[in-house]
């Protein structure tokens, strides 16, 4: 089995023996988005208007809430230090560790997404567009979010620092999500918003594994 | 791994200043070690002991000088140097959620090292009867020897132990030094930061302080 492999099982171990991290990412998302139900009152109508937006916003919350662990478990304990030492090229166990991250966080939140829709009364016709989008944007998020985690490790107040660092770069995920979901409310989908949100992918996918290991190797030193 | 051998090797730094939080920790510090060669560094706390021993490992850059290995820079690749050396700091890098056993066959095979090679490596340190035990409940002696079968296991050539003797009991100690000796038997390097008696008589000794910067005048 290739390094990057095993330490991608070795992450989803941890991650099924720890499973509450995964369940506060889902209930924050939850109760976050109903926060903007209740704040908004029973207009239905504004309700179904605004969703996909509250949607992504939440669901960007959420995935934030879980970055802060992604390395500084690793990094507290010496295991950042042996993973650089194990030969392995330290992008790709960055690699391995975002989408190990994208397999219990993002997923998570798709699993969830259409229950927290109904609750904000999403059009019905725009169920298949969120699950798309959701797909397609959140291992962005991920991805960028590895980026800020490395950067803000061992930094004190990391994790105010972190979302001051990686919400300004989620807008871009925020906008063509929310507008390939828009677009589905009012039947006049296309696809460029997909095809934004997988280019933000590509382009993510290939610059922040090396970022990341590069802030990494910074922070051991 | 009784006839595992490793060849010749040569690992050497040169003239090699660290800086640390805008202090000179040490200057001009040169060092070489041969196969089969140890090292050991001593040296009051704060002299650099650990930071010298992660510049060994790549882990840290030098302000100034070179590391090299067979003549060629570290730096030039450090995952390979990575994979040649067996490392064990202050930290023992055990997850707790994880049994001893799984922590080290985790390490081994990204290593492609095989199970046999765990199983020697918990008996060699007293811990096959731990084998099964999550690493949270393990005393810091117990997580310690797990971190020290990781470096046995890893079938490094070169072994960078940072005060590998702290918290190990009387029958821990007897198979560290049974480890050390055969590490070096079979050719392997050992660089070792200690404070108490020495584990390895025989060794060279680098005393920090004569590295340490002169005091400049206040």
């Amino acid at each position: 089995m290739s390094g990057f492999a095993l330490i991608l099982r070795r992450e989803l171990t941890l991650a099924v023996r720890s499973h509450g991290d995964v369940m506060t990412v889902i209930a924050f998302f939850a109760i976050a988005a109903s926060l903007f139900a209740f704040g908004v009152g029973p207009d239905l109508n504004i309700q179904a208007r605004i969703s996909s937006g509250v949607v992504w916003a939440t669901a960007l919350l959420a995935a934030l809430l879980s970055l802060e662990r992604l390395f500084a478990l690793d990094y507290e304990d010496g295991t950042l230090d042996q993973l650089f030492l194990s030969g392995i090229e330290p992008a790709a166990m960055v690699l391995a560790k975002v989408v190990a991250h994208w397999l219990t966080t993002g997923v998570a939140l798709l699993v969830a997404a259409p229950a927290v829709a109904l609750g904000l009364q999403l059009p019905a016709q725009a169920y298949s567009a969120l699950i798309a989008a959701l797909a397609l944007g959140t291992p962005t998020l991920s991805l960028l979010g590895a980026v800020g985690a490395a950067l803000t490790l061992g930094a004190r107040r990391g994790g105010v620092l972190l979302s001051l660092l990686v919400l300004p770069l989620y807008v871009p995920v925020l906008i063509f999500g929310a507008a390939a979901v828009e677009g589905a409310v009012l039947g006049i989908a296309t696809t460029s918003p997909y095809a934004v949100l997988g280019g933000l992918l590509v382009l993510s996918l290939t610059l922040c594994p090396w970022a990341a290991a590069a802030a990494l190797r910074h922070a051991l030193e | 791994m009784a006839d595992l051998h490793f060849a010749p090797a040569d690992f050497s730094g040169t003239d090699l200043a660290c800086r640390r939080g805008g202090r000179i920790v040490f200057a001009s510090l040169s060092f070489r070690l041969r196969s089969g060669e140890a090292l050991v560094l001593r040296g009051p706390n704060g002299s650099g002991k650990t930071t010298l021993l992660r510049l060994m490992a790549g882990l840290a850059r030098p302000l100034s000088g070179r590391l090299c290995w067979n003549g060629a820079a570290v730096a030039d690749d450090l995952p390979a140097h990575g994979a040649r050396l067996g490392f064990a700091g202050h930290l023992d890098a055990v997850k707790p959620a994880l049994s001893v056993r799984e922590n080290l066959a985790f390490w081994a095979r990204l290593r492609g090292a095989g199970e046999a090679a765990v199983v020697r490596a918990l008996a060699a340190f007293g811990l096959a009867h731990l084998a099964e035990v999550p690493g949270r409940v393990l005393s810091a002696g117990q997580r310690h020897r797990v971190a020290l079968a990781r470096v046995a296991l890893s079938e490094a050539a070169l072994w960078l132990l940072d005060e590998p003797a702290n918290t190990l009991d009387e029958a821990a100690l007897g198979a560290l030094k049974a480890a050390l000796a055969a590490q070096l038997g079979r050719g392997g390097m050992i660089v070792m930061a200690s404070h108490g008696e020495s584990l390895l008589p025989n060794a060279a000794t680098l005393d920090l302080r004569s590295a340490a910067p002169a005091r400049e005048a206040a």
